[in-house]
């Protein structure tokens, strides 16, 4: 069957939509070559320019990685980590179940679009940080302000990608629509949401961005579990290479987290 | 003519105006299509072309005059009539076998089984040839492919009108060749009174049964030929040539009066 299937099809053309192993290898060996030169340049900076006795030695990449190890293998980080993803899972549902309505409203009213644009355009430059204050005031110290805060920031991304995409879609996909006599539910269904499924993936995933980027100054606040407070944790206990630990292992989650979207975007693509 | 008596598609005084428009597009078009019969809608770019077959396809509301499909009158789309474009239109996210399939269970569409709409796409697919490619991806078809899905997906819903914008305008010259024979077996087959509109009158020599020229502002049919001649034509080139040469200078003429 699958031989049959493909004989229309070029060689050449089949390159072009399934790039050959050999080349897809490429990238990812230049990509981790340019992953080792961070590293590098991380030992150069803590480990050869600095003075014997130096402070800053203390946040090498051999601690660190002993320091990781231990980390690892103690029960403490897997709930930190569970819990700031737990929050960053929260605040994504949130800001779906808020920016793709609202997206696909404003994306297909003209006026909607122009009376809401400078005000999302306002609000979105704010930092989300800036409504720290405010955050807490309303829900207390604790997840309730966290949960608001991530919410915020992943909204945006989402309700405005989305939007685009409605305004993106192709005329001709909505002709073949009315031409089938479609109810607004099918053309909401089965036009409409699978068409701009791929902006609404870039906007899950510049959201899951912001939110990584956004949780950890969250964490700093009056809560007790999560990377965020474990940052603070290791610096009051002096321990630095345990705080360079927990950075490497939010870099390397929020790395994780950003290729996972990827993944779920270019599998919706095909 | 005698086939008017029992056209599958029969436009009447079509007069269309846009909205703000000073002139209208469409001056009292008339036209009456027999069921299997396949007519030719030629005319210069920008004449009212699509925006005829958008009325014919009930897609849009003529400012005057009136649209029958069999005995019914057009007032909005009609299940039994299927339109397709130059550029096929599929949606990325559908198999080309979904893609066939879609619409077939909209609400206003005729109520069917699953096993009769089943049926519909297996026959469509196997219609155009692509049963080999209906796991496929638009993404991974080529041009003629997918402009035989689009057939495929108008086929599915057996059409009794059969409206085609410039089907086959982005296609190259041997697959476009190909793309003229499987129409002519479709509407053997299917028996649908067949619109085509296209830029190419050799196209038209080849398919149609008749040729309507529109020309002028507002667009008007401003010349009509029957072939009568068998199907396929390839070899009848020499006896088109001269009714090529006819259209030719008729289409020459209103181009000089704009
Ligand atoms: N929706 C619309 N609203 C207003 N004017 C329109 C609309 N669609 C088409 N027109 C105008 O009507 C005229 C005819 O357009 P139409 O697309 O029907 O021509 P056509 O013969 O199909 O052209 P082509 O050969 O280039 O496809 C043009 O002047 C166009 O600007
Ligand atoms: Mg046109």
């Amino acid at each position: 069957m699958t031989d049959l299937a493909q004989r229309d099809v070029s060689p050449a053309d089949r390159d072009l939509i399934r790039p050959s192993r050999g080349r897809a290898l490429k990238p990812i060996l230049l990509g981790a070559l340019g992953l080792l030169g961070l590293l590098v340049l991380w030992f150069i900076g803590t480990d050869l320019l600095p003075g014997p006795g130096s402070f800053i030695r203390r946040f090498s990449p051999f601690l660190t990685v002993a320091s990781l190890g231990d980390l690892v293998t103690g029960s403490d980080l897997l709930t930190h980590v569970a819990v700031s993803l737990k929050r960053v899972l929260v605040g994504l549902a949130f800001a779906v179940v808020i920016g793709v309505p609202l997206g696909l409203a404003v994306g297909s009213s003209r006026p909607l679009d122009t009376a809401t644009s400078p005000a999302f355009q306002l609000l979105r430059m704010i930092s989300p940080l800036s409504w720290m204050p405010i955050a807490v005031m309303l829900f207390g110290l604790g997840d309730g302000a966290i949960y608001f805060l991530l919410s915020f920031a992943a909204t945006w991304p989402i309700l405005l990608n989305t939007a685009a995409g409605v305004r993106a879609l192709d005329q001709r996909w909505l002709l073949l629509g009315r031409s089938l006599a479609a109810t607004r539910t099918e053309t909401l269904l089965r036009i409409v949401i699978p068409g701009v499924m791929g902006h609404v993936l870039t906007g899950i995933r510049l959201a899951i961005g912001i939110s990584w980027i956004v949780l950890v100054p969250c964490e700093m606040l009056g809560v007790s579990a999560g990377l965020g407070y474990l940052i603070l944790d290791t610096r009051d206990r002096l321990a630095y290479s345990e705080l360079m630990a927990v950075v490497l292992v939010i870099g390397v989650i929020g790395f994780a987290l950003d290729g996972a979207a990827r993944a779920l975007h270019a599998i919706w693509r095909r | 003519m005698t086939k008017t008596a029992i056209a599958a598609l029969e436009a009447t005084g079509i007069t269309l105006r846009y909205p703000g428009a000073a002139m209208p597009v469409l001056e009292d078009f008339d036209l009456a299509v027999a069921p299997g019969e396949i007519v030719a809608v030629l005319g210069p770019s920008g004449v009212g072309k699509s925006s005829l077959l958008r009325v014919l396809a009930g897609l849009q509301q003529p400012s005057r005059g009136a649209v029958r499909v069999g005995d019914q009158l057009l007032s909005s789309v009609h299940p039994r009539v299927a339109l397709a474009f130059q550029d096929p239109g599929l949606l990325p996210w559908l198999t080309l076998e979904k893609n066939v399939a879609f619409g077939l269970d909209f609400k206003r569409q005729p109520r069917l089984s699953r096993e009769v709409r089943a049926a519909r796409v297996d026959a469509a697919i196997d219609e155009v040839g692509l049963a080999h490619a209906r796991k496929l991806f638009p993404s991974e078809l080529s041009g003629g492919m997918a402009q035989r899905a689009a057939l495929a997906r108008c086929l599915a819903r057996k059409p009794e009108v059969l409206l085609l914008d410039e089907p086959f305008g982005a296609l190259d010259e041997v697959t476009r060749a190909a793309m003229q024979t499987l129409l002519l077996q479709v509407t053997a087959d299917f028996g649908a009174a067949t619109i085509l509109i296209t830029h190419d009158i050799d196209e038209a020599l080849l398919v149609a049964d008749r040729v309507v020229l529109l020309g002028g502002t507002p667009a008007r049919e401003i010349g009509q030929w029957r072939i009568d001649l068998p199907k396929p034509r390839e070899d009848d080139l020499v006896e088109l040539g001269r009714l090529r040469t006819d259209i030719l200078f008729k289409l020459r003429a209103t181009l000089r009066r704009i």
